[in-house]
């Protein structure tokens, strides 16, 4: 038996934490739709029609299981946090609205794109593409904002009651967490859902050597990847920066930092115990943190030992899964690193066993850096809900038997999430070993 | 009186209206999945299920948008909510996600004929399920049942959703909702056979719509008082109440007829009436007779500024929701 709040937040968490692939997916699957669109408009090669068509499919089964968990999270923000919700309601009520006039956005120009084929023009039809992909990476941005708000939250003063007397709806909306976790967020979604489209196919070429469809996806994925990739690394390095000015506890977790630090060693691998106090089995880069934290190798690094005991965040599982995170975003670039090489030495990829190989295993690489990301951002503030003006345990609702709720959650996502593995296997990876394009052009949308 | 708290509430209102209107039938389709029966059976539910496929998510996004106007504007109201009506919210919650991945696996489905049925069983339950718990809400709020002292519910977790009249209110939110998934059917469906099944459907479904409202009306008197004195003292009410009854007629006229795509809009306004008439009842307030329009703002200087936002957000979206019916609904009938 697991206490209330516990199973409030891991009820949020498995939402969350289910919900967070399918936003992605939304984010990013339109725009490789899209891009094969238009290739196809520009070449006239019936393979990118093709490919459009499939990656349609696709985002039209993960873009309404997302719609569905989206509707779930905004009713279990008030379900199970409605303290929070009445506290912050105004203050985050402008992102959330602007967030749902850009889901609706999605909503009505995917139902053109996907409906659609025959009954706009061409240039109508691209155009709503567009429409979804844009509006697809606003709306993932904007649930951001409310996110960064929490973080870092802005824009308002309290009462002696803890009302709010005064608020300043901007400053609300763009904190000082906003640039560099919207950035963030944004640019792993291309990475992370890059890398399993590529991974598929990439699997499936092994198989079926010189397949055109899945060689035309591996193509047109790849670019995306060489310029998303590297940048994202980048972003990383603003996010450790950003975190050692406005969330040191966050960054002291991370990096399982015990004591405050002149020239701070950067950590790599190693389990913290006794609550950071010490590790075992790790590497220590001398004076890295320092560099990462604020660029300069002799600066101060702010250790848990310096923040008051009941305001530090489990600093286990914000290590691990930031190790996690870093290593698989370093694992990606590498593998960047290892097909520009291939490229170099003029090699084909998309032909290459080795490469092909590669890519096939990295596949869900960028994903699970996606879900330890966000472990690391939600589990390294806490206790608080709103980073030093609420806690979590305030928030959280009255309501009896919430463990109930939770392994009901537990259970339909777990049984949502393996069927639409199952259809996408279906309609988007199976396409006939070795066949051309006649045969599987039956797959998606109405052919006019 | 705070005008722009006012603007919001009406904005809230005009949100639930069109959800029980777009939503609502999407919901109602449900029941004639269930009830497809006939020569015509495997059509019928085919009819159905081509005519959600385009528009059944953004249909769905006016619910999300309630949720947020309420929350933004209303905080207090959508705490005091959340809590209080935890249950048959949650429920209902269950029932919008195992119907739209049933719909979603459906369209997109795996095509043995026993997973095919098997997920039209799902949606037809939990189409039927959402709709009855919905009005269930929309019940509780109105029968004084819930009660709020200094912001906290007092009134414990069953408070208002269990009664007897809760489930009547149900029961004719789903009445209203398969009412207008009949029409909106009869009126889009192609083959002459097809529409005459649909349009037995509708003449059915909304004679039986109309008795339930007589019998929550009169129902209402004892169980929630409030709420019927409101309905009985206002001038407004008269005329809704018989501006309702007039389209009713008017539908099962037009249906009569034959004229179904006239019978669209006539039972379209009437379920918007019947929303209407509700919301006006509850007499400005959330929950009845606690938690007011203005007990349910935290803020009231940020109300401007949401009211804008919303009017620039109807300015995008209703050209483009409309452009999403043209493609789809309207121009059908020109091929």
């Amino acid at each position: 038996m697991i206490d209330a709040l516990l199973a409030a937040r891991l009820q949020m968490a498995v939402s969350l934490g289910f919900h967070i692939l399918f936003a992605v997916a939304g984010m990013a699957m339109p725009c490789l739709m899209v891009l094969a669109e238009w290739r196809h408009q520009q070449t006239g090669d019936p393979v990118y029609r093709e490919l459009s068509h499939r990656w349609a499919k696709g985002t039209a089964i993960l873009f309404a299981v997302g719609a569905i968990s989206g509707t779930v999270l905004s009713f279990e923000l008030g379900l199970l946090w409605p303290r929070f919700m009445e506290f912050a309601g105004p203050l985050i009520g402008m992102p959330f609205s602007l967030e749902g006039l850009a889901f609706f956005l999605e909503a009505i120009a995917l139902g053109v794109y996907l409906y659609g084929w025959d009954r706009v023009s061409p240039r109508a039809h691209l155009l709503s593409g567009i429409v979804v992909a844009v509006s697809g990476a606003a709306s993932g941005v904007l649930v951001i904002a409310v996110n960064s708000f929490m973080n870092t939250p802005r824009g308002f003063t309290l009462g002696s009651q803890g009302e709010i007397v005064s608020a300043d709806l901007w400053e609300a909306f763009f904190t000082p967490a906003f640039p560099t976790q919207a950035s963030h967020m944004l640019i792993s979604a291309y990475v992370s859902v890059g890398f399993a489209v590529l991974g598929i196919h990439a699997a499936r070429l092994r198989r079926a050597p010189g397949n055109p469809f899945h060689a035309a996806a591996v193509r047109l994925v790849l670019p995306l990847l060489l310029i998303a990739t590297p940048l994202q690394i980048v972003s990383g390095d603003f996010s450790a920066k950003h975190l050692a000015e406005y969330q040191p506890a966050k960054l002291a977790a991370a990096e399982s930092l015990w004591e405050t630090t002149r020239g701070a060693p950067l950590l790599v691998g190693g389990i913290p115990v006794d609550g950071g106090r010490d590790v075992i089995l790790g590497l220590h880069i001398p004076k890295g943190l320092s560099l990462l934290a604020h660029a300069d190798p002799d600066a101060e690094v702010t250790g848990l030992a310096d923040i008051p005991e009941d305001q530090r965040p489990p600093v286990l599982i914000v290590h691990l899964a930031f190790q996690l995170m870093v290593g698989c975003g370093f694992a990606m670039l590498g593998l960047v690193g290892y097909g520009l090489w291939l490229r170099w030495r003029k090699h084909t990829l998309e032909d290459h066993r080795g490469f092909l190989t590669a890519a096939a295993c990295a596949g869900p690489l960028g994903l699970i850096a996606v879900e330890a990301g966000w472990v690391v951002t939600e589990v390294g503030r806490q206790p608080w809900i709103i980073f030093g003006v609420m806690r979590v345990r305030d928030a959280v609702t009255p309501m009896p038997g919430l463990h109930v709720s939770f392994w009901a959650s537990v259970a339909v996502y777990l049984f949502l999430g393996s069927v639409v593995a199952l259809l996408l296997y279906r309609h988007v990876v199976s396409v006939p070993l070795g066949a051309g394009t006649a045969q599987a052009s039956q797959g998606g949308g109405v052919e006019p | 009186v705070n005008v722009w708290a006012e603007v919001l509430w009406l904005a809230l209102g005009a949100g639930v209206v069109l959800y029980a209107l777009t939503g609502g039938p999407d919901l109602g389709a449900g029941v004639w999945n269930l009830l497809a029966s006939g020569p015509r059976k495997a059509a019928q539910r085919e009819a159905l299920q081509h005519a959600l496929a385009p528009i059944w998510e953004a249909n769905h996004v006016w619910l999300i948008f309630v949720i947020v106007v309420m929350f933004s504007a209303f905080p207090r109201a959508f705490a005091v909510i959340s809590i209080a009506l935890h249950v048959p919210i949650a429920l209902a919650l269950l029932g919008i996600v195992l119907r739209g991945a049933a719909f979603a696996f459906h369209a997109y489905g795996i095509h043995t004929d026993r997973t095919r049925r098997r997920w039209s069983r799902v949606f037809s339950a939990s189409s039927i399920a959402t709709p009855v718990l919905l009005g269930n809400v929309a019940a509780a709020l109105g029968t004084g049942d819930i009660r709020v002292a200094g912001g906290q519910v007092t009134t414990g977790f069953l408070a208002g959703w269990t009664t007897p009249f809760a489930w009547l209110v149900g029961a004719f939110t789903l009445a209203l909702f398969a009412t207008l998934a009949a029409v909106y059917l009869c009126a889009e469906a192609e083959d002459p056979a097809l529409r005459d099944d649909f349009r037995t459907r509708a003449l059915a479904a909304e004679i039986v719509t109309g008795v339930m409202a007589w019998t929550v009306v009169w129902r209402s008197s004892v169980e929630a008082p409030e709420l019927y004195a409101t309905l009985m003292r206002s001038t407004w009410s008269w005329s809704a109440q018989a501006a309702t009854a007039g389209l009713a007629l008017t539908t099962i006229q037009l249906l009569w007829v034959r004229r179904p795509r006239l019978a669209r809009y006539a039972c379209a306004l009437q379920a918007a009436l019947v929303v209407t008439g509700w919301g006006l009842a509850m007499d400005h307030h959330f929950v009845l007779p606690d938690v007011s329009v203005m007990d349910a703002v935290t803020y009231a200087p940020a109300l401007p500024a949401f009211a804008i936002t919303f009017g620039i957000a109807a300015l995008v979206l209703v050209p483009a929701f409309g452009y999403l019916l043209r493609v789809f609904k309207l121009e059908k009938h020109r091929h």
